[in-house]
């Protein structure tokens, strides 16, 4: 079991340009079932992958892989001949709230962005498009979603995932690596990585990733990855005091940083008093999360977290 | 992006939004010729010199090589003296405030260096107020906020007496509706005609802030006229980053004198820099890693000299950048790369450390982290090159050695 993908899901691309093709190139090789892609002026086009197998990926497949992706005008399009249940938009910013939309209003259920540096205002846009629909968002300016050996949607490394017993869910990309490859070291292995992103206005945030981590039988903790700015985590803390039946791991990054100053994400930035480090820390703590005191230590966190759990 | 308060109200004036009459003055004589053109045209004998700079607290802040100018002066002399006294006033600040530096509660010990005036014609205030529009996290929306506080810091207003802030969240398909625009004036306590004048204000000012996608207008204070006009004594503003290419006239307000020119060349090679006041220089792949670096070394006793974010296509020629641009700060006592190779590989990141180091040289000592997708390959890299260079097997153990060997 895992939560958002699986081994039945089935992606179209978004944004079949240079990184596009890269990452689905990549996608492919994990083993991931790509259905289509979609480009308003390649319609009918096909894109064709060839490589070598990641066998870290999907189990029991060729050495090499050869696979040809057929390109659609809309994703309305692609869906009604792929059968697509999920989207990953690598569509330049200018234009990636409006794909938002569009797989949106397609009805595709999971909609996995990666662009960064979409406007904000476009993504208000778009969040108040979804509202009412039954559609969920992960992203923007995420690494993406993991299901160890099953699906892999997105720019993460799939090598460091081992199929396992712990969620994980994060606002920063390379510090959801690091979780993951210390819960492959220590044997704890992964159900599901859902990278949410670190922009100040996004799909899933951590109290919807840790309510489907609450409700899938094979995911046994979670580890939660935030950093400064926003009052998400805080909100995650209320949210796991409440109604979380699981141990819970959390480190929060940017103690050390100071007020005023955004660190490189867009959301991540201590203004007028609020977002701080501490008062995240603090909330988590309240709830009886086990926080991890250096980046270094998220996987002992966990082991920590689950043994006082019995 | 931050904008000047001159430049602010500019843009406000053009929408329609009253604001006081100004002049915005770079010399003494520019000020001086700016008071009998706002005199006679506002038939106001008080005219008011405005530092400015894009750091807040201006009012109540003081220059170093003036100790007795505040950074805001309301300049009276023309009330008795007519104008050739207000000019010769205004001459005596000029020549005080330009050039010299402010220190307010925002910009830090060091202050910063004013090189432009606003003078103002003066405004007879019956009431000061707050309101701002700024983006609501929790809703995804932006939020209106206002206070009968006005002049105040909203932070404090919002800590000790929070039931005195109004806000109204604005439904992006709709805008701020009449009767959300109506509830804020009725809080912000106006009648007859500054109340249809405060109306047409906030939704103005709120359709402004969407249409030019911006992070946050703050106007502290919203002044009501004695004669029931509401206008925008103050402006600030900041224009989010990643729209302004929507806003091209907008982006040319850029003024980077105020920002910090190692974090403007950063920006040239694609690199998110800020510099700090340590000196452990780190080398990150990461927004989040890169603050969980800063954040470890300050954990083991030591204290970062910056934040610095490669991203994670970075080739070599960003990789030398990047180390130049942390050897460029003298502070700096030794260097820890951190980096878990993702889509970015690890055999990248070695051969432009090597590079850089065989360009920029190296004169302390360098620890390096490497993890995750050709880790073995770059590891190789490093042993090779002869380069006084020491790894670390995690995060914890470089920045333990960086701290330890920079002592």
């Amino acid at each position: 079991m895992s939560v958002l993908v699986n081994k039945d899901t089935k992606v179209l691309v978004q944004g079949m340009g240079k990184t596009g093709r890269f990452h689905t190139d990549m996608a492919i090789a994990y083993g991931t079932n790509m259905v289509g892609a979609v480009h308003p002026s390649r319609a009918g086009q096909v894109e064709r992958f060839t490589g070598e197998t990641d066998h870290s990926g999907v189990q029991g497949r060729p050495d090499e892989y050869d696979v040809t992706i057929p390109i659609f005008r809309t994703v309305r399009d692609a869906v009604r001949s792929t059968g697509a249940n999920a989207s990953v938009v690598y569509v330049p910013p200018p234009f990636a709230a409006d794909a938002i939309m569009e797989a949106a209003e397609a009805g595709v259920p999971l909609i996995v962005t990666v662009t960064e540096g979409i406007p904000v205002a476009d993504m208000v846009m778009a969040k108040r498009y979804l509202e009412g629909k039954n559609v969920r968002l992960v992203g923007p300016n995420c690494p993406g979603v993991i299901t160890p050996q099953e699906c892999k949607i997105g720019i993460m490394p799939g090598y460091i995932h081992t199929p396992g017993r712990i969620g994980v869910v994060s606002r920063s990309g390379t510090l959801t690596y690091e979780a993951v490859h210390q819960l492959t070291l220590n044997g704890l292995g992964q159900t599901t990585a859902i990278g949410i992103g670190g922009d100040p206005v996004n799909g899933t945030n951590f109290v919807d990733a840790l309510a489907a981590f609450n409700d899938d039988p094979a995911t046994e903790g979670v580890i939660v990855i935030g950093e400064i700015g926003g009052t998400a985590e805080e909100e995650a803390a209320e949210w796991i005091k409440a109604n979380m039946t699981k141990p819970v791991a959390a480190f929060i990054a940017g103690t050390s940083a100071p007020a005023g100053k955004r660190m490189g994400h867009a959301g991540a930035i201590i203004s007028g008093g609020k977002g701080t480090a501490e008062a995240k820390i603090e909330a988590l703590e309240g709830a009886g999360v086990v926080m991890a005191s250096t980046p270094t230590d998220m996987g002992s966190a966990m082991l920590e977290a689950l043994s006082s759990a019995g | 992006m931050k904008i000047h308060e001159y430049q602010a109200k500019a843009l406000m004036k053009v929408r329609g939004i009253p604001v006081p009459e100004g002049v915005m003055a770079a010399t003494v004589d520019e000020a001086v010729a700016a008071v009998r053109q706002l005199i006679e045209s506002t038939g106001n004998a008080v005219v008011v010199v405005k530092s400015q700079i894009h750091a807040g607290g201006r009012g109540k802040g003081h220059f170093k090589e003036h100790p007795g100018v505040g950074g805001v002066s309301v300049v009276l002399d023309g009330i008795d003296g007519g104008i050739e006294a207000a000019e010769s006033r205004v001459r005596e600040l000029a020549s005080q405030m330009l050039g010299s530096t402010l220190v307010t509660i925002q910009t830090g010990d060091e202050g910063k260096i004013v090189n432009r005036l606003y003078i103002e014609q003066g405004i007879d205030i019956a009431t000061e107020l707050y309101l701002s529009v700024l983006l609501d996290r929790s809703t995804s929306r932006n939020i209106v906020m206002a206070s009968t506080e006005g002049g105040t810091e909203i932070e404090v207003v919002a800590s000790e007496t929070p039931d005195k802030i109004i806000k109204e969240d604005v439904d992006p398909a709709f805008g701020l509706t009449d009767f959300q625009a109506r509830r804020i004036a009725h809080g912000l306590g106006f009648e007859g005609d500054t109340f249809k004048n405060g109306v047409r204000f906030l939704k103005t000012l709120t359709e402004f802030a969407s249409d030019m996608d911006t992070d946050l207008v703050e106007i502290n204070p919203l002044v009501v006229t004695t004669d029931g006009r509401v206008m925008a004594l103050d402006g600030k503003m900041a224009f989010e980053a990643n729209a302004l290419y929507r806003h091209p006239d907008v982006a040319e307000l850029r003024d980077e004198t105020e920002e910090d020119p190692a974090e403007l060349e950063a920006k040239e090679f694609g690199l998110s820099f800020i510099s700090l006041d340590g000196s452990i220089g780190c080398m990150v792949n990461g927004a989040g890693l890169a603050m969980a670096t800063m954040d470890i070394i300050k954990y083991v006793g030591g204290e970062p000299a910056n934040f610095l974010d490669v991203g994670g296509g970075a080739e070599k020629d960003q990789i030398v950048a990047a180390f130049k641009l942390i050897t460029a700060d003298p502070n700096v006592k030794g260097i820890f790369v951190n980096i878990f190779g993702g889509i970015m590989r690890c055999d990248i990141i070695a051969n432009g450390v090597v590079a850089a180091v065989e360009e920029v040289g190296l004169e302390v000592p360098l620890v390096v982290r490497l993890e995750g997708t050709n880790v073995e390959l770059g590891k190789q890299i490093i042993d090779d090159s002869d380069l006084n260079v020491v790894s670390a097997t995690d995060m914890k153990d470089g920045a333990e050695k960086i701290v330890e060997l920079a002592k």
